[in-house]
Formats: C-alpha cells, sequence, structure tokens
C-alpha cells in the first residue's frame, strides 16, 4: 500500500466528499429519470441538501472553531426570509426561476453573514462559552421578531409594518410576510441541482478554508487560544472569518429552503431545529465533514422511513431511541475496536475529513 | 480507491432501498360492484398541537366506520400520516400518501402546514378538504382546496357583529397570542369588525406564543382601559389561566372566545365555577341530547376515553361530506385522483350540495372554497353550554 503525505491525504479527503455529492446526484437522477424513486423521497431531496449544508455549515463553527452556537436556525431563518422576499421582489423583473433562485441564495447567504457579524464583533471577542448563550438568545429574538413583521410589495417598493392594517399596500400590491402566518404563498424555485451545487460550494469553501494558512490558524486557536495568540494570531479575527463563514452558508441553506415550501413560518426556525442540527453535528463526529453529511442525510431521512412501518405512535419515540443508541455506540471503545478490526486502521487521521 | 468503492456501493446499496420503497401499488377498483375510496389524513400526532391531530384522526375513524358498516357501494379506506404541525413535514406524509395511491386528502389539522400542503395538491390534483386549517391563505387561489371551519377572520366578524346584536358592551379588550395564525387572524377580524360597527377596542393586547403563564399585564390593561368584555380567540389552556388570574384580581368582565375554547371545561384540576358565564363561539356541542350528536359522542367516549371537541366533529363531517360528495358522481370506478377531484369540486360548488353534519346542518361551499353554515353562540351556564 503506498504511502500518502499529509497533504496529499488532506486533499483526497476532501475529493472524496465531492465524490460521494456527485455520485449520490448522479445516483439520484437516474433513479429520477427511471421514475424509480417514490414521491416521498423526491419531497426530500432539497430538505436534505439544505439539512447537509446546515450541519456542514454548524460544523465549521463547533466542530472546527470550537465555539458552541445554540441558535443557527436562527441564521437559517434570516435566509430563508430574506430570500424568500428577494425572490417574490425580482418575481416581474426576472423571468428566469433559476437566475431568481440564485441570486436570493446570494442574498441569503449576505443577510446571514450580516447577522453573523453583528452576533460576532462583540461575543467573540470574549473567553467563554458566551456564544453559546448569545446565539441561544438570538435564534428566539428573530423567532418572535419575524413573528411580528408584515411585509409586502407592490409597485412603489418594500412595505414593512407591525399590524397588517399598517402595510397601505396599493392595488397591485402583496403580502409576502404575514406575521405568524409567515411566508404564504411562495413560488417554489427550488431543485434538488442548485440544492446539490449549493452543498459542492458549500464544501469548496469550508474544505478551502480549512486548509488555508487561517484554517490552520483557526484550528490552533480551537486547541490551545493562549498559545495561539502567543505566536502573534489574532483570534478575534479568524473566530470572525469562521463564525461568519458559517452564518453566511446557513443563511443560504435557509434561502433554499424557504424557496422549496410554498409557506414558512418563523416559528419553524426554533431552538429544536438548531438543536437538530446539532445533533446531525455530533452524531457525524465533531470536526468531520462527511460525517456532518452522511449523518445530516440519514437522521432527516430515518424519521420519513420510519413511517413505511406501522408504527405511527411510535415513530417519533423510535426516532429518539436510534438517536441515542447511535450516540451510544459511536463513544463505545469495543464496537469501535471491532469496526477497526473490519476497515483497516486509517493512520494519522486529521480531524478535517 | 477500494475505499472510494466501497463507499459508493453503500451509497448506492442505501439509494436502492430507498427507492423499493416507492413501489408499492394498490388496486383501488372494486370487486363486487363497490368502489374503494382511498382518504389520507394529515395532522400533527406528535408534538404541541397533538391533541387536535389526535380529535381530527379520531372524528374521522368514527365516521369511516360508519360509512364502511353501510355497505352502500361506496367503502373508504383511510390512512392517517402525522406532520408534527411542521410544512415541511406536512409535504413529506402528504407525499407519502401518494406513494399509498390516495384519491382525496383530508386535513391538514393545523393551517400552516395545510398552506403548503395545498399548493401541492393543487398543483397535482387531489381534491383536499380540510377539517380545521382556517386560514383563508389555506384555499386562496385554489380551487381543489374546501374547508370544514370557519375562516378566521369571519369568525372575527361574526363575533362582533354577536357583541353588537346583542348590545353586550361598547367598550372591549381584546387579548389574543401574536405568535399564532390563528389567534391573530380573528382578532384582526374582530378588530376590524368592530371598527365598523361602532364598538370601542379600548385594549389590544398580546402575547408571544412562548408565554403563556402570566397574563397580569394584559388583563391590568384591560380592567384599567375599562373594557367591558375581554375577547379572547386563544387556546383553552391559557385562557384557562386569564380567567384565574382575572378571578384573583377581582375582574369580573364578560370573557368572549372563539372555537378554540371549546374544551376548557374538560381540563383537569380546572375549576369550572370561574368559565361561568364565559360565551365562546362553536360549530359544535357536545352535551347535545340531539340523536346523532349524542351517538358520536358515546361512541367517541367508548373507544378514546374522552369527549370529542370540535376538531373531532369537523373531522366526522369531513369524511361524510367527501362521502355524499361520492354518492353523486357518476362512474366513480373509473376515476383517477384528478378526474375524482374535478368531479368533487364540480358537487362542492354545485350550490345544491347540502350537507347535514354535526357542526352544522345544510352546510354548502363557495368557490372560494368557504364553508357556509351557522354560527353558534353559546354561554357556559352551569357547567354546560346553553345556546344563545
Amino acid at each position: 500500500m503506498k504511502t500518502l503525505n499529509a497533504k496529499q491525504k488532506t486533499s483526497l479527503n476532501g475529493f472524496i466528499n465531492y465524490g460521494i455529492i456527485i455520485v449520490a446526484y448522479v445516483i439520484m437522477q437516474l433513479l429520477l429519470a427511471g421514475d424509480a424513486l417514490s414521491n416521498k423521497m423526491q419531497s426530500l431531496l432539497v430538505p436534505v441538501c439544505c439539512y447537509i449544508v446546515m450541519a456542514i455549515s454548524l460544523n465549521l463553527t463547533v466542530g472546527i472553531l470550537g465555539e458552541l452556537s445554540l441558535g443557527h436556525a436562527g441564521f437559517m431563518s434570516l435566509g430563508a426570509f430574506s430570500g424568500i422576499i428577494t425572490a417574490a421582489a425580482l418575481a416581474n423583473v426576472m423571468p428566469n426561476p433559476i437566475l431568481r433562485l440564485v441570486i436570493a441564495i446570494v442574498v441569503g447567504a449576505v443577510i446571514g453573514a450580516i447577522g453573523g457579524a453583528v452576533i460576532g464583533i462583540p461575543v467573540l471577542r470574549l473567553r467563554g462559552d458566551y456564544l453559546a448563550i448569545v446565539t441561544l438568545a438570538f435564534g428566539e429574538i428573530i423567532k418572535n421578531i419575524i413573528n411580528v413583521l408584515y411585509i409586502g410589495i407592490d409597485s412603489e417598493g418594500l412595505h414593512i409594518a407591525t399590524k397588517e392594517a399598517n402595510l397601505e399596500l396599493l392595488e397591485d400590491g402583496i403580502a409576502i410576510v404575514k406575521g405568524p402566518m409567515g411566508a404564504v404563498g411562495v413560488t417554489k424555485l427550488a431543485t434538488f441541482t442548485v440544492g446539490a451545487v449549493l452543498i459542492i460550494i458549500t464544501l469548496i469553501v469550508v474544505q478551502n478554508l480549512v486548509n488555508s494558512r487561517s484554517g490552520r490558524a483557526i484550528l490552533a486557536i480551537r486547541d490551545n487560544r493562549i498559545a495561539a495568540e502567543s505566536v502573534g494570531i489574532s483570534a478575534t479575527k479568524y473566530k470572525m472569518m469562521a463564525f461568519v463563514t458559517s452564518a453566511a452558508i446557513a443563511g443560504a441553506a435557509g434561502a433554499l429552503f424557504g424557496l422549496n415550501y410554498s409557506s414558512t413560518t418563523a416559528a419553524k426556525f426554533d431552538f429544536n431545529t438548531s438543536i437538530l442540527i446539532l445533533v446531525f453535528v455530533v452524531l457525524g463526529g465533531l470536526g468531520n465533514i462527511r460525517g456532518s453529511i452522511i449523518a445530516a442525510a440519514l437522521l432527516y431521512i430515518l424519521p420519513e422511513m420510519l413511517r413505511s412501518f406501522n408504527i405511527t405512535e411510535y415513530r417519533m419515540l423510535i426516532y429518539a431511541v436510534i438517536l441515542i443508541i447511535v450516540m451510544l455506540v459511536g463513544n463505545n471503545s469495543q464496537i469501535k475496536s471491532l469496526f477497526g478490526k473490519i476497515i483497516p486502521k486509517k493512520k494519522g487521521e486529521s480531524v478535517n475529513g | 480507491m477500494k475505499k472510494l468503492l466501497t463507499i459508493v456501493l453503500v451509497l448506492a446499496l442505501c439509494l436502492a432501498c430507498f427507492a423499493g420503497c416507492g413501489g408499492k401499488k394498490d388496486d383501488a377498483t372494486a370487486d363486487d360492484g363497490t368502489v374503494t375510496i382511498k382518504i389520507g389524513g394529515i395532522g400533527p400526532l406528535t408534538g404541541g398541537a397533538a391533541t387536535y391531530g389526535f380529535a381530527t384522526e379520531y372524528g374521522a375513524q368514527i365516521a369511516v366506520d360508519e360509512i364502511n358498516a353501510l355497505n352502500s357501494g361506496i367503502k373508504i379506506e383511510y390512512d392517517f400520516q402525522d406532520d408534527t404541525g411542521v410544512a415541511e413535514t406536512s409535504v413529506a406524509a402528504y407525499n407519502e400518501l401518494k406513494d399509498w395511491d390516495v384519491d382525496v386528502i383530508y386535513g391538514c389539522t393545523t393551517t400552516a402546514p395545510c398552506v403548503a400542503v395545498a399548493s401541492e395538491t393543487f398543483a397535482d390534483r387531489y381534491f383536499q378538504l380540510t377539517p380545521s386549517a382556517s386560514s383563508p391563505d389555506v384555499t386562496a387561489g385554489k380551487n381543489n382546496v374546501f374547508q370544514m371551519c370557519f375562516t378566521d377572520p369571519n369568525q372575527g366578524a361574526t363575533a362582533a357583529n354577536f357583541v353588537k346584536d346583542n348590545s353586550l358592551a361598547t367598550k372591549v379588550g381584546v387579548i389574543y397570542n401574536n405568535g399564532d395564525a390563528y389567534s391573530t387572524g380573528i382578532a384582526q377580524g374582530f378588530i376590524a369588525k368592530a371598527g365598523e360597527l361602532g364598538i370601542e377596542v379600548v385594549a389590544e393586547q398580546t402575547f408571544p406564543a412562548d408565554t403563556t403563564t402570566d397574563f397580569n399585564v394584559q388583563l391590568t390593561a384591560c380592567k384599567d382601559a375599562g373594557a367591558e368584555l375581554v375577547f379572547m380567540p386563544i387556546y383553552y389552556g391559557p385562557a384557562s389561566l386569564i380567567l384565574q388570574q382575572a378571578d384573583q384580581m377581582g375582574y369580573d368582565p364578560i370573557f368572549f372566545g372563539g372555537d378554540g375554547m371549546d374544551g376548557i371545561l374538560s381540563i383537569e384540576g380546572f375549576d369550572t365555577s370561574l368559565a361561568e358565564g364565559l360565551m365562546l363561539l362553536t360549530p359544535f356541542n357536545a352535551t347535545s341530547t340531539e340523536e346523532r350528536t349524542a351517538n358520536f359522542v358515546n361512541t367517541y367516549k367508548e373507544r378514546y376515553g374522552e369527549v370529542p371537541n370540535q376538531f373531532a366533529a369537523d373531522g366526522y363531517d369531513c369524511i361524510y361530506a367527501i362521502y355524499e360528495a361520492c354518492l353523486k358522481i357518476e362512474g366513480l370506478a373509473d376515476m383517477d385522483h384528478a378526474q375524482l377531484c374535478e368531479a368533487l369540486i364540480a358537487v362542492f360548488t354545485s350550490g345544491d350540495f347540502k350537507v347535514d353534519g354535526l357542526t352544522g346542518t345544510g352546510m354548502t361551499w363557495q368557490v372560494n372554497g368557504e364553508v357556509s353554515k351557522e354560527a353558534m353562540v353559546v354561554e357556559i351556564v352551569d357547567g354546560v353550554y346553553v345556546q344563545k
């Protein structure tokens, strides 16, 4: 067996991730073309893409930067609603749906990044678990703000109010976001292809960031902040870099998610959703990007697959039990060594898989 | 390279497994001349709104069993899928039903998922009848979606009319949950109509969906503004707390609620004397002695051990409405879901199609999908509903 040096190994690892996504995409397209994919699986393709991107994004914050974020759904929410508004605003100007979707995703990413910067600037200067506390609050604040916002559009431009009656739309106007109703009547633009491309772009961004000079600085801060600062690495700068990138990617995923359903409510992006994504990351392995991809895809599809067995009442219970079993088995050294015998041991595997 | 190959193979296996799950096909046509209609329900069976999901599931189940016992030439196959009250899960549940070769969609129970599913059924041409998703957005722009419940703004306007017609109050306060589409919809309908009728809304108080335990601020504001009637279009859980806290602070206006208030008398540990004089809009009265209602309530109690609420009754009526509409369609056996959808739309909007159910007699539907039925206001007197 030929040996690889560390650098080759990292890039091979990265290429395997691209390979998985491309192969999965091709297989899905073949199944779609052959009409062999059930309606349910077809409807899950886009959300799975969104959650994979979310998991990679959160892994950048939690696994690679080493800061806990408990409000990642908040960034997703920002992206979703800004993406929906952008797509609706451009509906008359830009007839091409793919172009509108791409612009909406870009806007979602920008808004997500702004949200990340607003939180990051004060909080990432601190030491300790403050990011977890602040992002937790951030997620709730975003949810409650969007819950009272009414946003409409007419020929005069965007109207924003806190009551439907105060929107004062012209005849040609439509309300896009209606408070607790959320965004309704959204034109579905998201496609599986765009979702797969978004995953690839996310992988390119995250993997190149991690393997760059900045990425090594980020890893150094995670492993030992004092040592890193002693050699002249600005902790705040690199933390901001990772966190804002993570928030931007989450915003992009949110935009894709929002444009996949005709109605989206702010309540969807609550604490539970944040934790769900954190579960994907933890079960996939902190810092392990491939793990995040696989965990997000499998764990998102799992509760839907459980519908096939006639266990309606116990579906979510079984899902929870499986999560616990996976968590326990994943940490059991005996089972790990058993797997280690079956699969040849990977020597010197770096954290950024 | 071997590793890559392994991964690819494993992936391919997984995908083949997923694809295999879609393959089931049932034969929906008859063996002895009976036509089988597959009705697929969607609603939350887990999560915070599960009570309503179970009520709609059980109510419909009773109707399905009754209809199947009739041997009338139409058999109903019924499947109810959990959507956890979330739009994305609801769309997945709908696709599960599509894979089951569903003919008619019954649901969803809650509003936001229903809006998401309705646009899917509209595109795919499935007939959809919801028992309880009450926003106008559910039916807006979709000719295949019909409601069994009142729309929120209608309910608010009906309540305002009732207050005016019976001269209950001139100054009213409104307390609603501004994190909830149902509550906000009714409250805004009420406030708009009250303005037209010259009822003065002296206090408009809101609370967010997460904080439903302390209402002293909202009650004090209503009290200080001199509200003689407090309109609270909220669910019975928080409403029971409002009644308790108002009692503690010695504030005794007329309390008026929407159909979400139905069920307040069956809360465990709630002092029902506090609910005396409470008025609510409800299409269904579980204590009614009318034969069909009494039978339904008894069957429900026997099977599921609790008193059915209006969600269950709406669900029961939905199945009967679909069944009675199917009876009017010729050539039912040869129809696929899209043809059935058009035929059902034609029957529902024909004008002479009337359904008698638990939640109203002579119910008809408008072209926009809204139901026309009598609104009923009841007052709680001596622990039972008394129709006003």
